[in-house]
């Protein structure tokens, strides 16, 4: 089979800027489109939106469809969901990538269901590559990986028959192309035309609170567990991380028992990191948490119980009581650093 | 009944509970091992039938559960009736086993449809923790042609045939209000599911679904039709619908109905890292920090 479509990625905007997670998508987009032979597109939707196509055209969009209009300066369902059927629909993209993010997981399986296609959610990977089934061998096939199961399994998914394929891409897990400035490519206007039965939802009031922290871009991250033991004890990552310069993480079981706020969680349902240095303290190391982790260029497991599973993604571990260890380790920085 | 009483239809899963693993998730032969893991209510359906039960204690009306799975899953509408559901359905038939999310969607939204109508609400959980995918809800919705507001945490008010709605969207909350019929999903941040009530437990464990008759009948040497005339009577009966039972497209559910397939599973292998250890005293840490400059780990 000859593949003609493009390679497609949903640009999705946050706080009037393109996300992190679309740029993310380009740089896959691009190796996927090459792989092919096709454009690399991205699809712009949202109101006074055309001094944004830039940063996709430098980052790696070859062609950039916008749809601007007034009633969809707001992102609700039904609008947005009607503008991209219509455009698949019309351009036949072979391809279709969504950030995984709250935005797109809500916008991308109402498309998928509209075009009767098949969607593979929050993928780790994507390869091209053949699929073989009942004696036929599909070539160029989107290989959709992720995940399954709690993180216990990584699925790989195709879907055969149907186009486009489409999948959502978790946040942080691949790298932002490097952006040319002044980079050009082509804009093309998508006609809007608004449906009065597509606005039954209204957004009354809209609150945004700035991230707590930052962890996708810290260089080192200290990160504490349910072994910390307690809000108090939990002091002593923050001091740690104070005396790093670093950023303060966490894994789910200290969020839930009120240690942190959920903004600091790391794991399969919070941030996906890969810091040059993640120290986890008294984390065990649950599978959730290891997939939002063991990217990270060096770890350090800090943790009294010798069999933790954290130990088995780290690189350097030290079996002892947190409480112990930790003022230690800040006592023997301070000397060094 | 009044006039805001709401009509809801919670759509549940019976999941493996994957955050508790208790052997290996893959059998040599590299398929999986469900035995290794205990089948259970998904968490967040819960969230999303105490929201339903919420709305009901406050405007009255009625809670419908309905899951699609295997026999087994009746354990959960069980589970449901004794925690306060009306009325509950299972959807079984081997035909639809194998479906990926469109083919789940297309199924249930089937089922809602061709019996279920006309309803209010449609209560579904975020995400279930096998698939963590979160992506029936929406279909079921764009199946049903009827709105869908995710991540809702607050149902702030019913009234003149709309809802207002607080989402959480992670950095950022919104106050929304959509017209009624809608989808909503609910995460498990949104409230703390009620544990199921003694009198009903009492009465509703022996809720029966059409596969537990013949069982149930050799129990009580009784006919099987004198079984479930005596369990409809009594409130006991678990619907039980099949592919003909909806009117289902053959061609749309199941395997066969989904769009993507399975091409490989790999169980997640532990990188093999050179791990080492440094003691937990002063001259350990010492050491350990002394090798973190020197690859320059810091700065």
């Amino acid at each position: 089979m000859t593949r003609h479509g493009e390679v497609w990625t949903f640009a999705e905007i946050e706080d009037g800027q393109i996300a992190g997670v679309s740029l993310e998508l380009l740089g896959k987009g691009r190796e996927l489109a090459q792989a092919l032979g096709v454009p690399l597109a991205a699809v712009l939707i949202g109101h006074r939106i055309r001094s944004l196509a830039d940063r996709l055209f430098a980052h790696g969009a070859d062609i950039v469809y916008g749809a601007d209009h007034e009633c969809l300066a707001e992102y609700t369902t039904l609008p947005y969901a009607r503008v991209l059927v219509n455009l698949v629909r019309e351009r036949k993209p072979d391809i279709v990538l969504y950030g995984a993010t709250p935005l797109g997981r809500d916008l991308a399986p109402r498309v998928a269901s509209a075009l009767k296609t098949g969607l593979t959610a929050d993928c780790t990977d994507l390869q091209i590559g053949s699929y073989e089934s009942g004696g036929r061998v599909y070539e160029n096939k989107l290989l959709q990986i992720r995940p399954a199961w709690g993180g216990n399994i990584i699925a790989t998914i195709v879907s055969p028959d149907h186009l486009p394929e489409m999948a959502t891409v978790r946040e942080g897990v691949m790298r932002v192309p490097d952006p040319v400035e002044g980079r050009n490519g082509t804009y093309i206007e998508v006609p809007v035309n608004p449906q009065p039965q597509d606005f039954k939802v209204r957004i009354l009031e809209s609150r945004t609170h700035p991230r707590r922290v930052d962890l996708r871009s810290a260089a080192i991250i200290v990160a504490g567990g349910y072994g910390m033991g307690s809000k108090e004890n939990f002091r002593l990552v923050h001091e740690l991380a104070g005396v790093l310069g670093a950023a303060v993480g966490a894994s789910r079981a200290a969020v839930d028992a009120g240690f942190i706020h959920a903004d600091h969680q790391i794991g399969q349902t919070g941030t996906t990191v890969r810091p040059k240095l993640y120290i986890a303290c008294g984390i065990s190391g649950a599978v959730q948490h290891r997939a939002g982790m063991e990217e990270s260029a060096k770890i350090l497991a800090i943790n009294i119980d010798p069999e933790a599973p954290i130990f088995s993604v780290a690189h350097y571990g030290i079996v002892g009581d947190v409480r112990e260890v930790i003022p230690r380790l800040i006592k023997a920085l301070r000397g060094k650093l | 009944m009044n006039e805001a009483a709401v009509r809801i239809v919670v759509l549940a899963k019976q999941v493996p509970d994957t955050k508790n693993v208790t052997g290996e998730v893959m059998k040599p032969d590299g398929t999986l091992n469900r035995a290794a893991l205990a089948a259970i209510f998904n968490p967040e359906d819960l969230n999303a039938l105490e929201m339903a039960l919420d709305l009901k204690d406050r405007y009255g009306g009625e809670v419908i559960v309905m899951t699609m799975g295997p026999p087994r899953a009746a354990d959960i509408l069980r589970d449901a009736l004794c925690r306060g559901a009306d009325r509950v359905i299972l959807l079984s038939d081997r035909r639809f086993a194998g479906a990926d999310t469109l083919a789940t969607s297309y199924t249930l939204a089937q089922a809602i449809a061709t019996h279920l109508s006309p309803f209010d609400l449609v209560v579904c959980g975020r995400q279930a923790i096998d698939g963590d995918t979160a992506q029936v809800p929406p279909q079921v919705a764009e199946k049903l042609g009827i709105p869908q507001v995710t991540y809702v945490i607050e149902a702030i008010e019913v009234k003149d045939g709309k809802m207002r709605l607080r989402r959480d969207l992670g950095r950022r909350e919104e106050v929304v209000e959509a017209e009624l019929p809608l989808l909503i999903t609910v995460p498990r941040t949104a409230n703390r599911p009620r544990w199921p009530n003694a009198r009903r437990l009492l009465k509703y464990r022996h809720a029966r679904c059409g596969f537990e008759l013949e069982a149930e009948a050799r129990r009580r040497r009784a006919e099987v039709h004198e079984v479930l005339a005596d369990l409809k009577a009594r409130g006991l009966y678990i619907e039980t619908w099949g592919a003909e039972e909806i009117q289902a497209d053959l061609a749309r559910i199941g395997l066969g109905g989904s769009p993507t397939k399975v091409k490989k599973v790999d169980s997640v292998v532990l990188k093999g890292r050179s791990l080492r250890f440094f003691t937990p005293d002063d001259k350990g840490i010492k050491e350990l920090v002394g090798e973190l400059i020197e690859e320059r780990t810091f700065g």
